[in-house]
């Protein structure tokens, strides 16, 4: 009886279990294992066990890139948490019908291509686009500004599309907040001031660091908006390793930054889950 | 009995490597209001679990009307639950919830209409029809969940405390209705509840348990009046419990002799002898408090408070034993602290733990 | 405690209108008459018509809409019944094949993007809608699973006792009680699912092949060589489908909360 049950349960979970082990974990495995095999000159692989594939990252070439994309990285978070967090945290106080719309405005976008709304802004920044000619009206400039293909071009592409999950993680989680601590702070003497960085910033700390987390390791990955608004200027790892798969043909070297790329990943989930003690990300769901 | 309806035969459950229920015999009789009394984590949800068929036994069986029903699927049990919480299915209105079973049955639609709106009508819910589970009051989810229970005739209604989430004054009207209607019906109720009021007012019979086994099965009167264990004498009936020696015996009243004095008890002179060890249990009620009194024990009073009508003393003995005792009304003569002496009458100590006084551990 | 000043208020509305600002540049710009973006010639529907008639276009929509289905129709099977069936369970295995599981939403898509070039060039499989298919699968699993397994944390487990004791088999509690209450966990898992399919660039991009394009990849390759307004005018056509499907599905939301409470 109990074994007849048992195997029923088990086929309910079965399909995840399949797909994750074959579709998940097997190509991850591979990767990692790639990364340790030996590129042959012309074409394709060999299985020798080499570590030379991570130390290539270690060239000036490479380090530079992954410095860039650290710094790119680490500055559009900055941004976006500057940005994120008020819209997240006034949003929560709003009325529950205004919330709503509010959730809405910020779902819209995520429909359309985020492609189409990085080239709303090649529309706007462009020499003789919009907001050139908006300044130069104004009189605070004589000359367009050279933003597009450029570091500001990037960083504002950056922070325009990862801004959003920023806003939903600290959001879900000012929203779940019990405001009576606050209350409980400010009775007990805390100035406003006070009571939010003692009491409001230290509860709504998982929503900040998991909004930290999902958009600072896109940023790292997302090449394609550095190749839009930056030119060729920018070479971020997600680049590289686009670049040593289509053209460079260098899949150990390619998956040796994945990797890499992987582990600091890990290391940012590891550090969030032991500070906040929550297990799953906030926000997204 | 040729009358038993449902039968409980050696039912044991672990879980994990928690015991919940340690042999459960049972047999309850057609018709019968039956109450599980015990306190949380005693086994009686197990038990009613058990005999919806939502868990399955690890050893026993679960006999209904003769047949054996242990390992039948809760849907193949004409027994049916009320649970806790209720368990309406919030996406289903009054009717659609009450319906839900005989819409299982493949009724026609016409003849679910008429039998919800007459079972609706006997839980005097009758124009609810249409509203959602969320838009009702938690008197009102309660009688659906009752009505959504009968409206499938089942042999036996389980209950399990289903008046638990509802104010005191509800709940004490809910109590009487629910006696009405199971005696209108004539359905056997199994209830289930940790609170022994509700036990005694309903009850046709009383099952007391206690951490997996059942302690004492009987009327109201005989739970409350002859506990047969310090378990049910205390959780029943508030009693206090005193171990003491049997030092002298004439008749029917024996000399015992406690930690701090000596005392007299009414006894069976066929069971008890002079040196044996027994335990008795004295209601909080029935303990008197005089200044002076003789076979008492003195003692000094720690405590008073008042609540429910009644004024509730914690009384020290001499080695620092405390005794309950209970008065209806204001007594404004006790001061905390004063010396007094305790006693009872011989005939209001009842003696409990026969069989097994020696491995009894301390109760108080 | 309430707000004395509107400053936040304006704060949330500034931030809002530059969110959509680049939006409203590509919708304009679309019945703009020149090629360029950069300044207005004057009103046209022309890009509408060419856009209408550009097959490469349409064909690499309607793959993205297929795509997108697809993905999310089998994450929503192998996720809703892999949430159901983890709440049961109690193998050792589950904790590290869920964290797995939502690992492909974790890492960042180029990495998911190379592996499956690699895994899937390793399994011989051909590229297509296929390797597609099963890409955005693995990233469309967990917004369903973890929405429904929240879901299902908030259901009082005593419900779906309360039908199988009422006499519902497990299969038809399944139907009757379990799904329906799960349906706008799995909805919106959904929704968020195909969002992020439909908008997919970077993992796509490594496991089309050489003769499938997707919208999102036909957009890329069109701003790195020359983009003409059909894109734009591509563009507000989603976006106004996407608000139209949004006011219909509130519209009907409401409709039916009212109807609840009317009687």
């Amino acid at each position: 009886m109990t074994k007849k049950k048992h195997s029923k349960v088990f086929l309910t979970v079965a399909p995840l279990y399949l797909f994750t082990l074959i579709f998940v974990l097997g190509p991850l495995l591979y990767m990692i294992g790639l990364s340790f095999a030996t590129n042959n000159d012309s074409w394709g692989v060999t299985w020798k066990f080499t570590l030379e594939n991570y130390k290539k990252i270690f060239e000036p070439v490479y380090l530079q890139s992954f410095a860039q994309s650290f710094q790119l990285a680490f500055f559009s978070t900055l941004l976006i948490m500057l940005i994120g967090y008020p819209f997240g945290y006034f949003m929560a106080k709003l009325s529950a019908k205004w919330k709503k719309r509010m959730m809405l405005l910020i779902m819209v976008p995520f429909w359309t291509s985020s492609l189409i709304r990085m080239y709303g802004w090649i529309i706007i920044l462009q020499a003789k686009g919009v907001f050139n000619k908006l300044l130069m009206a104004l009189g605070v400039i004589d000359e367009p500004l050279k933003i597009l293909y450029s570091y500001p071009a990037v960083l504002i592409g950056m922070v325009y599309a990862l801004v959003p999950f920023m806003m939903l993680a600290v959001y879900s989680s000012v929203e779940k907040m019990d405001w009576s601590l606050v209350e409980a702070a400010r009775d007990l003497g805390a100035s406003p001031m006070y009571a939010f960085l003692t009491v409001t910033l230290k509860l709504t700390l998982p929503g900040l660091l998991s909004g930290v987390i999902l958009t600072f390791v896109p940023s790292m990955g997302l090449f394609f908006i550095a190749d839009i608004l930056g030119g060729n200027k920018i070479v971020l790892v997600g680049s590289l390793i686009q670049d040593q798969l289509t053209r460079g043909s260098n899949w150990p070297f390619a998956a040796a930054l994945a990797v890499l790329l992987m582990v600091m990943t890990s290391l940012m989930m590891y550090l969030y889950r032991s500070i906040t003690h929550v297990k799953d990300l906030e926000g997204i769901f | 009995m040729e009358d038993s309806i449902l039968e409980l035969k050696g039912i044991e459950k672990s879980f994990g490597s928690s015991e919940v229920l340690n042999g459960i015999d049972l047999k309850i009789k057609k018709g019968e209001f039956i109450t599980f009394l015990g306190s949380s984590g005693c086994g009686k949800t197990t038990t009613l679990r058990i005999i919806a068929g939502l868990e399955m036994p690890d050893k026993g069986q679960v006999i209904l009307e003769g047949r054996d029903v242990t390992g039948l699927e809760p849907h193949e049990r004409d027994v049916n639950t009320v649970f806790q919480n209720y368990a309406l299915f919030p996406h289903m209105n009054v009717e659609a919830n009450v319906g839900y079973a005989l819409k299982l049955r493949r009724m026609p639609k016409p003849e679910i209409k008429e039998k919800v709106k007459k079972i609706l009508e006997l839980v005097q819910l009758s124009g609810y029809e249409k509203r959602m589970p969320q838009e009702l009051s938690g008197g009102q989810k309660q009688r659906v969940a009752i009505a959504r229970a009968l409206v499938n005739n089942p042999k036996v209604l389980l209950l399990d405390e289903p008046l638990g989430a509802l104010d005191l004054q509800l709940r004490r009207a809910m109590q009487l209705e629910l006696k009405k209607l199971q005696k209108k019906l004539g359905i056997t109720f199994l209830y289930i509840t940790h609170d022994q009021e509700e036990a005694i007012n309903m009850s046709d019979r009383i099952v007391v348990m206690n951490k997996g086994v059942l302690e004492q099965i009987g009327t109201p009167d005989e739970v409350y009046n002859h506990p047969m264990s310090s378990y049910v004498a205390t959780f029943v009936g508030n009693a206090n419990i005193v171990r003491g020696k049997i030092v002298q015996i004439q008749g029917e009243e024996a000399l015992v002799e406690i930690s701090t004095g000596k005392i007299k008890v009414i006894i069976d002179p066929n069971r008890e002898q002079i040196g044996q060890e027994i335990t008795i249990a004295v209601r909080a009620e029935n303990i008197l408090v005089c200044e002076e009194c003789k076979e008492a024990l003195p003692a000094v009073i720690l405590e008073k408070s008042f609540s429910g009508g009644q004024l509730r003393m914690v009384i020290g003995l001499e080695d620092g034993k405390e005794i309950i005792a209970s008065r209806y009304g204001i007594d404004s003569h006790v001061q905390i602290g004063q010396k007094v002496c305790v006693g009872w009458k011989p005939a209001d100590a009842i003696i409990v733990d026969r069989e097994e006084q020696n491995d009894e551990k301390e109760t108080f | 405690m309430k707000n004395r000043t509107k400053l936040p208020n304006i704060y949330l509305a500034v931030i809002m209108i530059i969110m959509y600002l680049p939006l409203v540049f590509v919708v304009v710009f679309s019945f703009n008459e020149s090629k360029l973006t950069a300044a207005w010639t004057g009103f046209s529907l022309k890009w509408y018509q060419t856009l209408w008639h550009n097959e490469g276009l349409r064909e690499a929509l309607w793959n993205s809409i297929v795509l997108g289905v697809l993905s999310c129709g089998v994450s929503a099977v192998i996720g809703t019944i892999g949430a159901i069936g983890m709440a049961r369970v109690n193998y050792k295995s589950k904790g590290i094949v869920e964290y797995i599981s939502t690992l492909p939403i974790m890492i960042p898509e180029i990495i998911l993007g190379m592996v499956f070039l690699a895994f899937f060039s390793l399994l011989n499989l051909p590229f297509g809608m296929t390797t597609l298919v099963i890409a955005h699968t693995t990233f469309c699993i967990p917004y369903i699973f973890m929405m429904v397994k929240a879901r299902l944390v908030g259901i009082d487990k005593s419900i779906a006792e309360a039908a199988r004791d009422l006499g519902a088999t497990q299969v038809r509690t399944f139907f009757d009680i379990t799904l329906p209450l799960i349906m706008p966990a799995v909805m919106s898992g959904c929704l968020l699912a195909f969002a992020m399919s439909f908008d997919d660039v970077v993992i796509s991009i490594f496991v089309n092949g050489p003769k499938l394009n997707t919208l999102p990849i036909k957009i890329y390759t069109q701003l790195k060589t020359g983009v003409t307004p059909e894109i734009n005018a591509l563009c507000t056509v989603i976006l106004i489908t996407v608000i139209f499907i949004l006011f219909i599905t509130s519209a009907l939301g409401n409709r039916g909360r009212r109807t609840d409470k009317g009687n």
